[in-house]
């Protein structure tokens, strides 16, 4: 990740007026000419840094039409139209004419994984700067063409107009080019992207490109590709993580009408058919002709706690202030808070397809990462990168690492015995909820030393439990769940966390956003890892914020103070203190009312600590039942490119972060995973779902933040604080149910 | 799920999106499955495949069902109707035009139960409340967080008389 809290890549200096002016050109407005800035210096905007070639993001149709080759994916998160708002901007085109093409291996820039809240950042900035150099490319050339000077000339809907009848376009410049043809070279950023004024359509709401396909229901995900002579494959399951298989009767398996093959290697096997519903029936015959050895046994999910502390762990120390002098200390307050196993739970089950043909495999998956998938394909697989090629379709919505990475290698391992015919590998319901990596457990132990007065002179944070992050691509093993059953397997990985320069992982806003005069923050990563975990939204800030918001209005209330003011007081950063005064100003904050049976509590983060800031305003209702009526959030992501982008974000993170905090823990037995259905594992409902109010504080002049994975702690403090308020109860371990309360 | 036989396949009679179907079909076979696998209408999504999250919802005689693990056979000589069956980009469903107006879903794979589910519901209640239609739609999942968009859309379809 190349987001930092120093210098940022993505803005190089802009030393407009005397370069332009020494290339004989005057700054002007949108539409005409061209803008030039100082030389960069070493530094590409985002991703072009590391994919600097102008053709491989855009290419001119000869039919009028703009391609654009993104290396981020759609996970469901609205990311391809607001790109394609940037890039219609920049170059002077109505958003019809833009096409966003699928990732692919095979052509598309490598931007590393869809995740992290970056894809903004990331690609949106590479593109804005490649589009804005792409125009004046074409300028450059049709003013040789045409015999005028370069200012003359204006871009409408990508024809090109000078003086008279002078015209061409970006599509009759293109169509006397060959190969990459005008962008066949590297981006040097010399041209300047439009300022925020002159923006058409970014900052303003865009309907989603892909919403029509889906309202009028066609063929638009994954699990809808149809391809001549598909097969159909199923995974046979071990009965517990880390059982072994030790012995397979394949012949009833075989003897099922439609079966073409049985697959097994070591303890990974699996059938394909001609149907779905004869490979269902092969799996069937499969499982009753399997004996397994059962892996190790897993923790006592009803003592999550004993067992986090009872584990080896590597022990880092991420951020440490110290106060000169030291404040007198009077007393500490020491609380603890936890947050189970969350599971990813998409609507639909992962998916893949399949295709070996001359010793090579070509993919189509839902993977956030065809290049890292790639890697570790290339790792288990024994090939190289040449002879895979990893195609990007939609899935559901994906809120991090869930079953996308691990069906592609199971369905390239079920399709290398029918090479020259495709293989669909379906997950089910069950694979799903139970074999795809988990969101980690985490313990948070804060304690507060106040002085005399009750004010904090010194915080301590450690934050206990499994890392965040076994996606592919990252190191010399495979972290893909088949790689680790096969005859030759490879080590089992434990989770590990991205450097906290990115974010972080448990540790992930473990450092308060708060000015505080001292504090001292640890992070204890668990080296054992009998429940499989990697990324799911927000990694670690989910358990974190909650924790520090909550222990905020403990230590306000020690205190008698309004959390409100509390919080105030302790916030220097003026848009930190914006997003907390429009949330609770919106919500009424001041005027609430004490009613019986309803509660207030407020949440607040800076996202990573240099991402998005949110506040949120939670109103709960405790009786019959712990029930959120509504959130109020106000948010500040910089630049927002899609303004109903960024709400649609907001809302959905807020209404997913009700459903973590009210209902969602992952159960088992010590041998298995046992929320294995929606009825073992509910998520929010609509009757249940609040009204959620967003209001976004506009900042077009800063740096796009991404909106996906800011709300989830804020939202996570509110409610805990808001359920505080209304019974007295203080519940420190998600989720909050009513059984949990009695038993507080 | 049943096994697919040569000799279970028999031939049911039922109309999907309008058009009269015979399939020659082992009639335990899930409706899902024959309509995106036989038919290829793939607008219906397998989530669960046992009745718990309303992906697969389709209209059979105007009612919202679980095409997932309803057997073929309880579709015989009905009127199975799919998203696709609902509108056309020419001619969409007011409901459709209303999920576009509010930009009504993030991901959208539950999106097309959930339309089918409206649908039923303003079929039997053209007009109905915003608690109505949260009751409604209570059998449909989403996990994106889209639930209040698509409440609106639905009130919106409402007020711009939508009917089947």
């Amino acid at each position: 990740m190349s987001s930092g809290t120093g210098s940022d890549p993505s803005h190089p200096t802009d030393r407009t007026s005397s370069p332009a002016e020494a290339r004989g050109l005057t700054p002007v407005g949108p539409g005409l000419g061209y803008h030039i800035v100082g030389a960069a210096g070493s530094a590409l905007p985002g991703s072009l840094q590391s994919n600097p070639r102008l053709s491989h993001w855009l290419r001119f149709r000869p039919d009028g039409i703009v391609e654009v080759s993104p290396g981020k994916v759609e996970i469901g998160q609205g990311i391809l139209t607001a790109v394609a708002q940037i890039v219609a901007d920049e170059l002077d085109v109505e958003l019809a004419r833009i096409r966003m093409l699928p990732a692919t291996t095979a052509a598309s820039p490598n931007e590393g994984v869809t995740s992290g809240s970056l894809s903004i950042e990331h690609c949106g900035s590479a593109l804005r700067w490649a589009s804005a150099e792409a125009r004046a490319i074409h300028l450059d050339v049709a003013a040789q063409r045409l015999g005028v000077d370069v200012q003359s000339l204006e871009v409408r809907d990508g024809e090109i107009a000078g003086p008279g009848n002078l015209r061409t376009s970006y599509w009759e410049l293109a169509e006397h080019e060959t190969g990459g043809g005008l962008l066949d070279r590297d981006a040097t950023a010399k041209v300047a992207p439009k300022p925020a004024t002159a923006r058409r359509l970014a900052g303003a709401a865009a309907e989603r490109l892909d919403i029509p396909d889906k309202v009028l229901g066609r063929p638009r995900f994954i699990h809808d590709l149809a391809m001549p002579g598909l097969l159909h494959s199923r995974v046979l399951r071990p009965p517990s993580p880390g059982a072994s298989l030790t012995a397979l009767d394949e012949t009833r398996a075989k003897a099922v009408p439609g079966v073409v093959a049985v697959v097994r290697d070591g303890s990974f096997a699996g059938v394909v058919a001609e149907t779905e519903d004869a490979a269902l029936a092969g799996l069937k015959a499969l499982a009753a002709g399997a004996s397994w050895q059962p892996g190790d046994a897993l923790p006592d999910e009803g003592d999550l706690p004993a067992w986090i502390r009872s584990q080896p762990v590597e022990s880092t120390p991420i951020n440490l202030r110290e106060a000169a002098p030291p404040g007198r200390v009077a007393r500490t307050l020491r609380r603890t808070y936890t947050r189970p196993f969350i599971a990813h739970a998409s609507m639909a089950p992962s998916c893949a397809i399949a295709h070996w043909s001359d010793g090579g495999v070509r993919l189509w998956t839902h993977t956030q990462g065809i290049y890292n998938l790639r890697a570790d394909l290339q790792l288990v697989l024994g090939l190289p990168a040449e002879k895979i090629v990893v195609e990007h379709a939609e899935g559901a919505g994906c809120y991090g690492q869930n079953g996308a990475d691990d069906v592609a290698l199971e369905a390239a391992l079920l399709a290398r015995a029918v090479e020259g015919r495709p293989v669909r590998l379906l997950w089910s319901r069950e694979d799903e909820l139970v074999w795809s990596p988990m969101g980690a457990a985490q313990l948070v132990d804060l304690e507060a030393d106040l002085d005399d007065a009750g004010e904090i002179v010194a915080w301590r944070h450690d934050v206990w439990g499994n890392g965040h992050v076994s996606r592919p691509g990252r190191g010399k093993s495979p972290t893909l769940q088949a790689a680790w059953l096969l005859a030759k397997p490879f080590p089992r990985l434990v989770a590990v966390n991205p450097p906290l320069a990115g974010g972080g992982g448990s540790e992930r806003n473990a450092t308060p956003c708060y000015d505080l005069p001292a504090w001292r923050v640890t992070n204890h990563r668990l080296l054992t890892m009998p429940i499989r975990t990697s990324s799911l939204r927000t990694l670690g800030a989910f358990a974190n914020v909650f924790a520090i918001e909550s222990f905020m209005d403990e230590l306000a209330a020690e205190r008698g103070e309004d959390p409100l003011a509390f919080r105030q007081r302790h916030l220097k950063d003026a848009r930190a203190r914006a997003v907390l005064e429009a949330a609770a100003r919106r919500a009424g904050w001041s005027s609430r009312q004490k009613r019986e049976g309803v509660g207030h509590g407020l949440g607040f983060a800076r996202y990573k600590g240099f991402g998005a800031y949110c506040a949120a305003v939670a109103e709960v209702e405790t009786d019959p039942d712990i029930r959120v009526r509504r959130l109020v959030l106000a948010v500040d992501v910089g630049e927002a490119i899609n303004p109903d982008g960024v709400t649609n974000q907001m809302e959905g993170g807020a209404i997913q972060a009700t459903s973590w905090v009210l209902k969602e823990a992952v159960h088992f037995d010590r041998s298995r995973i046992t929320s294995d259905t929606w009825e073992t594992y509910p998520i929010l409902r609509f009757s249940e779902v609040p009204a959620v109010e967003v209001e976004i504080i506009a900042r077009p002049e800063e740096k796009p933040l991404g909106a996906g994975e800011a709300a989830h702690g804020p939202v996570a403090g509110a409610i805990a604080n808001a359920v505080c308020d209304a019974l007295g109860v203080r519940v420190r371990d998600l989720p909050i149910t009513r059984e949990r309360i009695v038993a507080t | 799920m049943a096994t697919p036989t040569a000799t279970a396949a028999e031939s049911t009679r039922l109309s999907v999106n309008g058009v009269e179907r015979e399939i020659a079909a082992d009639p335990a076979t899930p409706l899902l499955s024959i309509l995106r696998g036989r038919l290829g209408l793939t607008a219906a999504h397998f989530g669960c495949g046992a009745n718990q999250c309303g992906a697969c919802h389709v209209l059979i005689d105007g009612h919202a069902v679980a095409s997932c693990d309803t057997p073929l056979w309880a579709a015989a000589g009905k009127e199975v109707t799919t998203l696709e069956g609902l509108g056309t980009p020419e001619k969409p469903h007011p409901l459709q035009r209303a999920f576009i107006a509010e930009q009504a879903m993030q991901c959208g794979y539950c999106i097309s139960g959930i339309i089918v589910s409206a649908a039923a519901l303003l079929r039997r209640n053209p007009s109905p409340t915003e608690a109505q239609v949260r009751e409604a739609l209570d059998r449909n999942l989403c996990r994106c967080g889209a639930h209040n968009r698509i409440v609106r859309a639905v009130l919106r379809a409402s007020k711009e008389g939508a009917r089947p």
